[in-house]
């Protein structure tokens, strides 16, 4: 199971809390996932929201803050202050937006602001894309986590792009890594844990599903058989077919 | 002698019920005015739309609505609801198509048909043709003006039902505040007859016409209880979507912005509660004018007959 900054966690499925039905049907997809972690928007939501905070914080998983909706360091570095107070975690899940329309991290502003966090003492948890060289400096920033993307945000296209994904794991064996966005299928997250990934954020595959606690249910089945497979270390593809019995001796021609 | 507090689109459809019935009823508090988040309310009676993202019982409930509100001498506009999306967000069409019922699906000639204005700008479309609509403060007003014989005003004591709204939330502790922004725009070259949903993954949005060119533009949803005036973004984010809707909306007048709380339980459904003689009834979220005939019969079989009420989750002393 991943732990981050020293911490422990029961599940690899980390669920976002926004655009559910309710947030019944919200606490529902934690009970029937057993999701280990609550992400949590306060940007737009502002002071306003406490009665919401309070509902996530009844679930009793660990919070992970977000800065969703951020456009420059500054306003990030500004809500992670702010969820800090809030919610009394120096955790901080990263997110600098570069593009209004694509919702893709903007990695120069994401340095900066990592930079800036963990010398601040926050445990920066930043989304990034899977570009290695932006991992490696978000690593010298002090993070300890990365979020590399699958997709676009709410895109649902699964893993964009396996091959940078694979090596920055290759590159990066030991960093906890979790996949965040674009997570739309179950097979998407279990394609993930299958390359080695420790977990799975998603909001929009859950909370946009007709049933949001079945989906984010087969999501946690998934991830859980994608780590099975990953710890059984399976075959890998072949180039020609390899009979599983002997062909020797048998009367082909 | 019952009083009810307040007289947003819950009190005063209870007063109504109760008075239409010969219950004798008061109400304590002013006629419903921009304070009332019922004043920036859509009007629109959409039980089967809201299927798309609402418990069984709003669609089962919200289909009594307009009917009720016509019997008050409420004028409602019986020209269903259409649905659309941007050719890039067709997929959104879709899963609200498979999320509902009661519709006919719309081709392009089809919705230039219902809607000539929209002619040219969108291939697919959802019908919904036994939905309506109404002016929600046509609505509060003519609600008002038929309990004329009762007193506004008086003073909270005896036999109470709390209709608050958010403002109950002193004796609702589970009832929180969801934030929605409206904008009013006049826009007298755009000929729309019927509400129009806008399907975006991003900004969802609908128009509701209230004619002599007006528009009522509405609404975010927001986990928040703040009352302040809309936001920037909120306005940005809605125009925006308007004008992907009809290009003609850019040269609309914005004449009004309006932003309040909806009061909401955890599953969004309503509830009704007895504490000893109080009777509260909340909990209507984004489904004020949809709901309140529903849970204003309640409220009032269960004062006549003491029946217990589908919503009801609490009743004690």
């Amino acid at each position: 199971m991943p732990r981050f900054y020293g911490t422990q966690v029961d599940s690899c499925l980390m669920l976002g809390t926004a655009g559910y039905p309710s947030p019944a049907i919200l606490a529902e997809a934690f009970r029937t996932s057993g999701a280990g972690i609550a992400t949590v928007s306060l940007r737009r939501e502002g002071g306003g929201g406490q009665a919401f905070r309070e509902l996530i914080q009844g679930l009793d998983v660990h919070l992970l803050p977000n800065t969703a909706g951020c456009h420059t360091a500054r306003e990030a570095i500004t809500t992670a202050q702010m969820a800090r107070e809030l919610f009394g975690t120096s955790w901080i899940k990263l997110e600098v937006i570069g593009h209004a329309d694509t919702l893709q991290p903007d990695p120069f502003a994401l340095v900066e602001a990592a930079t800036a966090l963990c010398r601040d003492g926050f445990q920066v948890f930043p989304y990034c894309t899977e570009d290695l060289i932006l991992c490696e400096r978000l690593l010298e920033a002090g993070c300890e986590v990365l979020m590399p993307w699958g997709a676009p945000i709410g895109s649902g296209r699964g893993l964009n792009n396996p091959y940078g994904l694979a090596t920055l794991r290759a590159h990066l064996p030991d960093v906890p890594m979790v996949i965040d966005a674009g997570i739309g299928l179950p097979s998407h997250a279990a394609q993930a844990m299958e390359m080695g990934f420790d977990a799975i954020l998603t909001n929009t595959a859950v909370a946009q599903a007709g049933d949001p606690a079945a989906m984010a249910h087969a999501l946690s089945l998934a991830i859980e058989a994608g780590r099975l497979a990953r710890a059984a270390d399976p075959m890998g593809p072949r180039d020609m077919a390899s009979p599983s019995t002997p062909l020797i001796g048998k009367a082909f021609l | 002698m019952i009083t009810v507090l307040g007289a947003g689109v819950m009190g005063l459809s209870i007063a109504s019920e109760l008075h239409a019935r010969g219950v004798p009823v008061r109400i304590a508090g002013r006629p419903a005015g921009p304070e009332a988040c019922s004043w920036y309310a859509g009007g629109m009676l959409a039980p089967f739309c809201e299927g798309a993202s609402a418990e069984e019982p709003v669609v089962r409930l919200g289909r009594l609505a307009a009917a009720w509100w016509a019997g008050r001498g409420v004028p409602v506009t019986h020209a269903g609801t259409l649905v659309i999306s941007p050719a890039r967000d067709r997929s959104e069409l879709s899963r609200f198509a498979r999320r509902t019922t009661d519709y006919e699906t719309l081709d392009a000639d089809g919705i230039s048909a219902l809607e000539p204005d929209l002619a040219g700008r969108f291939a697919q479309g959802l019908y919904f043709p036994t939905e309506a609509h109404l002016s929600p403060r046509t609505a509060l007003a003519r609600l008002t003006a038929g309990l004329s014989e009762v007193e506004f005003g008086a003073p909270a004591t005896g036999r109470i039902i709390d209709a608050r709204g958010l403002a109950a939330r002193d004796r609702l502790t589970d009832l929180r505040g969801v934030r929605g922004e409206m904008l009013v725009l006049r826009c007298p070259d755009l000929n729309l007859t019927r509400p129009v949903r806008l399907l975006h993954s991003r900004i969802p949005l609908y128009i509701v016409p209230r004619g002599n060119g007006l528009y009522m533009l509405g609404a975010t949803m927001i986990e928040s209880d703040n009352r302040g005036p809309v936001t920037v973004r909120a306005m940005l984010e809605m125009l925006s979507a308007a004008y992907a809707l009809h290009p003609a909306l850019a040269e609309a007048e914005v004449i009004e912005t309006g932003a309040d709380a909806r009061p909401a339980f955890a599953d969004n459904l309503p509830r009704i509660r007895r504490h000893g003689d109080t009777l509260y009834a909340n909990g209507l979220y984004r489904h004020g004018f949809l709901l309140a005939p529903a849970v204003a019969q309640m409220v009032a079989d269960h004062i006549t007959t003491g029946q217990r009420p589908e919503f009801m989750d609490e009743d004690h002393d």
